[in-house]
């Protein structure tokens, strides 16, 4: 297109000012790529997420606690769903992507690829992960895109319920017996530096950011997001009783922040790569959750073609 | 790899209170009218959001340009007669 410098110009001007992409919008095509990739790494994280912790619905130690964890699995269903229409607005089919979760081509949050071995993991889970979801999906709410920062805004009224239910988990354990308080331990010690992983590579290792900073899909960077959620977590560890496994952890008064180690990022490479504890587990379940699901399909189709002839006969 | 088995996208809006506007909410995908309004129901007021639902089918839905923003709009733009501040109303009076 000849015009395409003048576009751009326009674009940046756009984002310039706070205004938000819409669909129809002209966008450069790296913008759109780049979308389409987060979108659906993002949606990919919500339906895998639902796995490490269906895992515990049929286990949950009452009643309530079975309730409100169904709820909470249904709901990362449905932010699934929300990111998928989202970045099909881009011109993406959600067949396409979910074929390129089930062959392995796209990605997912490292962090589901971790097992849950106790109850209190799912406190765990609900606490850290979430946790560190919300502040990331927080900042994604001002996200340049329109239909992902409307799909953010749902999500984020809804997930602060996730992050509570699991902070209550890791309460009742906390000041239960003694044996109780262990689990809680050591579910924060297997979930600490998977969970500081969550917000991606340090900066100057993360090749994507730079540009995703400066077209406002992102609004903060891995590492400021990173330091934020030290910060705001030490308080509840501490409340819990409970140690952070970090021994550099040190409040610095210069920087009005927490100092800490950084996760082992070969090992977040690693995961990524596919030699995580579950990546083989997490992809043969969604497979044979979508094969399993081939005759509902199949049959609403039917149906509805059915129905379709009808009408017109 | 299988393709168009997700059924068509509908588009969702959702009525908060009686008498108040049908908002867009977002989209979902089904295979018919009824099961558009069942998911959308599942999916977007989980949390008594709404009191009353419309699935309209995507497709059928026509839109404006953005990129003929300005002229499709310019019309109403020399009109300030058509806004109540335009008329000066002798101080004083009421009621209007």
């Amino acid at each position: 297109m000849s015009n395409t410098p003048e576009l751009e110009k326009k674009f940046d001007a756009r984002l310039e000012q706070n205004d938000f992409i819409e669909p129809k919008d002209w966008m450069p095509e790296n913008y759109r790529k780049h979308l389409i990739r987060q979108i659906s790494q993002h949606a990919h994280s919500e339906i895998v997420g639902m796995l490490p912790e269906g895992n515990w619905i049929t286990r949950a130690p009452s009643l309530r606690a079975k309730m409100v964890l169904l709820a909470k699995v249904q709901d990362e269903g449905g932010h699934g769903l929300y990111l998928y229409t989202a970045a099909e607005t881009l011109g993406t089919s959600r067949d396409e992507l979910l074929d390129a979760l089930h062959t392995g081509k796209a990605k997912y949050s490292s962090i589901f690829n971790y097992p849950t071995l106790t109850w209190a993991d799912i406190g765990a889970i609900g606490w850290l992960v979430d946790g560190a979801a919300i502040m990331n999906q927080v900042m994604l709410q001002r996200t340049s895109y329109g239909p992902y920062s409307r799909a953010m805004v749902r999500i984020c009224k809804e997930e602060s319920f996730h992050q509570r239910q699991g902070y209550e988990i890791m309460c009742r354990l906390s000041f239960g017996t003694a044996e109780q308080k262990e689990m809680a331990q050591d579910a924060l010690n297997r979930w600490w530096f998977p969970t500081m992983m969550m917000f991606g590579p340090p900066d100057k290792d993360s090749p994507n950011s730079e540009q995703a900073i400066k077209w406002r899909i992102k609004r903060e960077t891995n590492d400021e997001l990173r330091q934020k959620f030290v910060d705001r977590t030490v308080e509840q560890a501490e409340y819990l009783g409970l140690t952070i496994p970090d021994k550099n952890l040190k409040w610095n008064e210069a920087k009005k922040g927490y100092d800490f180690t950084e996760p082992d990022w070969s090992e977040f490479y690693n995961v990524i790569k596919g030699n995580g504890p579950c990546n083989k587990e997490r992809l043969d379940a969604r497979n044979q959750a979508h094969k399993n699901g081939e005759w509902v399909r199949a049959a609403a189709a039917a149906y509805a073609k059915k129905k379709k002839e009808a009408v017109a006969a | 790899m299988a393709t168009d088995n997700q059924g068509p996208l509908w588009e969702v809006f959702v009525q908060k209170k009686s008498g108040q506007p049908f908002v867009h909410c977002g989209s979902l995908h089904a295979f018919d009218k009824e099961m558009a309004l069942g998911n959308a129901r599942d999916l977007y007021t989980r949390r008594g959001e709404g009191s009353a639902l419309w699935v309209v089918p995507a497709a059928a839905i026509v839109a404006s340009s953005p990129e003929d923003i300005g002229p499709f709009f310019e019309p109403a733009n020399d009109k300030v007669y058509r806004h109540p501040t335009f008329y000066q109303i002798p101080e004083g009076i009421k009621y209007i």
